[in-house]
């Protein structure tokens, strides 16, 4: 038994108990559809399953740096619609070229963010309020933007591309090979750097297992997409982004001083932290990121609508960053749980979906596994706080 | 940073040691009330001077004072003999002035290593990235420094209790400060041990050559480990006293003001 256990806590795992939530959840989610309709799990279905999270996904990673910080953002969804309307009207009514139109869409997004963060920073107002006022705002300029029609059709090659290209076979297992090589470098120079100043470290054999663990997962991910069409090219953009923002967010100064604002922003303000400029900073983040989440539903729509965005696309970003484990209350979250919470929303509606459920029914078991994933963590929180220990 | 003039322009040589921080004729108006009047403090380095007064004596102002939390109205603080401007937070951590808060100002979310480079990460050379490893080394080297036994340094400060947690706020004040720390109220929820421990640390800071500032109520503690006592009453210095020619009831009667005649009760 202690060896089974020793065994397991080999694994690269997360250690935290919200991550083993959702992926247990996961697990569960997708063991209850496969067993309903054994075309769940085909490579067919797995691949369209990440191109439909692609958007929420990107939408949830950029909620967590907004939750980390305390804050919310309710108004990704309308962000992502300004964003998709200014990338049709750029590249199909001002026939201006794609890679530079895609650069204008994300600004307009990121000049929202600098609105949010200026407003919410300057006059002390909730951010929740701000973002609601900007919901409404940002809904009114995406109307008028796209104007009677009602949609703008975009017919560029390279956008239409975006969520509907594959990496050829031998990419795809280059792409994975460099993925492997990356995190065992980060891991060996991690564990180098810990001995050089005499840190202690886990056993090699811990590393080793942790590398091992990730080739197969990669490996058996990449093995399952090249059955089908191979890996879908905006995967791998929302991987990049993923990475990015953990970097950020572990890695760097700046996001060391986002975790302290979430977890006691008076003890941030007197450790000199400059607190307005991280807010305004990740409220420009997150719009940025709304922005391109916006581009790649327009690329999947291949137009730009009045409906993009809308909906309950920005509720079910903020319920996958929840279903993930990042806190509501800041100081606590991760992106790449935030990614797996959104692989928890997009199964069951997928599901629900292949099994011919009517909407009504997605938006019920979403609503009902939200409140799930929040009474776990809470009973979590409960038997930490118990032990003295809570995290 | 601006340099105040000093009026005198010369001044007398006191005897024994400079000290580090020096207040003289300090007032901090609040509207209408006088929270501190022409209040004189020093500490000099290897030495612990408890400030002690009743509720509103102006303890807490005086220390934030220092600390660069408050501006003062009037007055000069001086460090290691040159007038210096303390306007903010940030000036005083220039000068080497450390502050322990009385609710700590820890980010619980956060693991001990962070909470204590944090605002001043350190990075690897020439990358925007933290050096994790750097830091981690560095704050088990302080620690070991301050005998303090701690857990696992990766873990979030929320697991810790309420002395452990105390412990990590005085070692980062150890860790930035050249010249002072200023400890509120360091022990006001500990039990015994837990307060014996923080004063074992606090004495620690004095034999690493800091001027140490404590603001205390308990008389105990403050014989226990002061090696002198600044008594503020009303927002004036209300008498200084050594733990070794004075006794508590003479410092408590400082406090209460009751071995002074009013003067303005008799007024």
């Amino acid at each position: 038994m202690s060896r089974i256990r020793s065994a397991i806590a080999a694994l690269p795992l997360p250690r935290s108990s919200s991550a083993i939530t959702v992926i247990v959840g996961l697990i569960v989610v997708w063991g209850l559809f496969q067993a309903l309709n054994d075309n769940f799990l085909s490579p067919r279905n797995l691949s369209n399953l990440l191109l439909q999270i692609a958007v929420l996904g990107t939408l949830a990673i950029g909620m967590v740096l907004v939750l980390v910080i305390g804050e919310i953002d309710l108004s990704v969804g309308a962000i992502a619609g300004v964003s998709a309307a200014t990338l049709a009207i750029a590249v199909t009514q001002a026939g201006i070229p794609a890679g530079i139109a895609i650069v204008i869409a994300l600004i307009a997004g990121a000049v929202i963010g600098v609105i949010h963060g200026l407003v919410i920073t300057s006059f002390g107002i909730p951010s929740f309020i701000v973002t609601l006022a900007g919901l409404l705002v940002w809904q009114g300029v995406q109307l008028a933007i796209i104007g009677k029609d009602g949609q703008i059709p975009i017919r560029d090659e390279f956008i239409r591309a975006i969520a509907s290209s594959y990496a050829a076979p031998a990419v795809g297992w280059v792409l994975a090979a460099l993925f492997v090589a990356g995190f065992a470098a980060l891991r060996m120079l991690r564990r180098r750097r810990r001995l050089r100043v005499g840190l202690a470290v886990a056993p090699l054999a811990r590393d080793v297992a942790s590398i091992v663990f990730v080739a197969v997962v990669a490996g058996l991910i990449t093995w399952l997409l090249n059955s089908y069409f191979g890996i879908p090219w905006v995967f791998v953009l929302v991987l990049a982004l993923l990475l990015a923002m953990t970097v950020l967010l572990s890695a760097t100064p700046f996001g060391r001083h986002m975790y302290a604002i979430g977890g006691n922003r008076e003890a941030a303000r007197r450790a000199g932290i400059p607190v307005r400029r991280v807010v305004i900073t990740v409220f420009i983040l997150i719009s940025a990121i709304a922005a391109l989440a916006g581009i790649i539903e327009a690329s999947r729509q291949f137009s730009a609508s009045n409906a993009l965005g809308g909906g309950t696309l920005q509720l079910n970003a903020i319920a996958a960053a929840v279903i993930g484990g990042t806190s509501l209350f800041g100081g606590r979250g991760k992106v790449y749980q935030a990614l797996l919470g959104a692989l928890v929303v997009g199964s069951v509606q997928n599901g629900l979906d292949l099994l011919g459920q009517p909407a009504a029914i997605k938006n019920i078991a979403t609503g009902l596994i939200l409140v799930l994933a929040v009474i776990i963590d809470a009973i979590g929180r409960r038997r930490r706080l118990a032990r003295g220990a809570a995290e | 940073m601006p340099v105040l003039s000093t009026e005198t322009g010369v001044r007398a040589t006191a005897p024994g040691p400079r000290p580090t921080l020096e207040l003289r004729g300090v007032s901090k108006r609040y509207g209408h009330v006088n929270a501190l009047t022409d209040v004189d403090f020093t500490v000099s380095a290897g030495e612990i001077v408890a400030l002690v007064g009743d509720n509103g004596a102006g303890k807490s102002t005086l220390v934030k004072a220092m600390a660069g939390t408050h501006r003062i109205d009037g007055g000069q603080i001086l460090v290691d003999g040159v007038p210096v401007e303390v306007a903010t937070p940030s000036d005083a951590t220039a000068l080497g002035i450390e502050t322990v808060y009385q609710d700590l100002a820890l980010c619980d979310n956060l693991d001990v290593t962070a909470n204590l480079f944090l605002g001043r990460e350190r990075r690897r050379r020439a990358t925007p990235l933290l050096d994790a490893e750097g830091m981690e080394a560095r704050a088990a080297t302080i620690i070991a420094e301050l005998a303090a036994t701690l857990p696992d340094l990766e873990k979030p400060v929320s697991a810790l209790s309420g002395g452990q947690r105390q412990a990590i706020a005085v070692s980062r004040a150890a860790l930035w400060g050249s010249r002072v720390v200023l400890l509120d109220e360091p022990t006001a929820a500990l039990g015994v041990a837990q307060t014996a421990m923080v004063y074992d640390l606090v004495r620690r800071l004095r034999d690493r050559g800091l001027g140490v500032v404590v603001i205390s109520h308990n008389m105990a503690d403050v014989f226990a480990v002061a090696d002198r006592i600044t008594v503020l009453r009303l927002g004036r210095n209300a008498g200084e006293f050594t733990p070794m020619d004075s006794t508590p009831d003479r410092v408590v009667a400082a406090i209460t003001g009751a071995d002074l005649p009013r003067p303005e009760a008799r007024a």
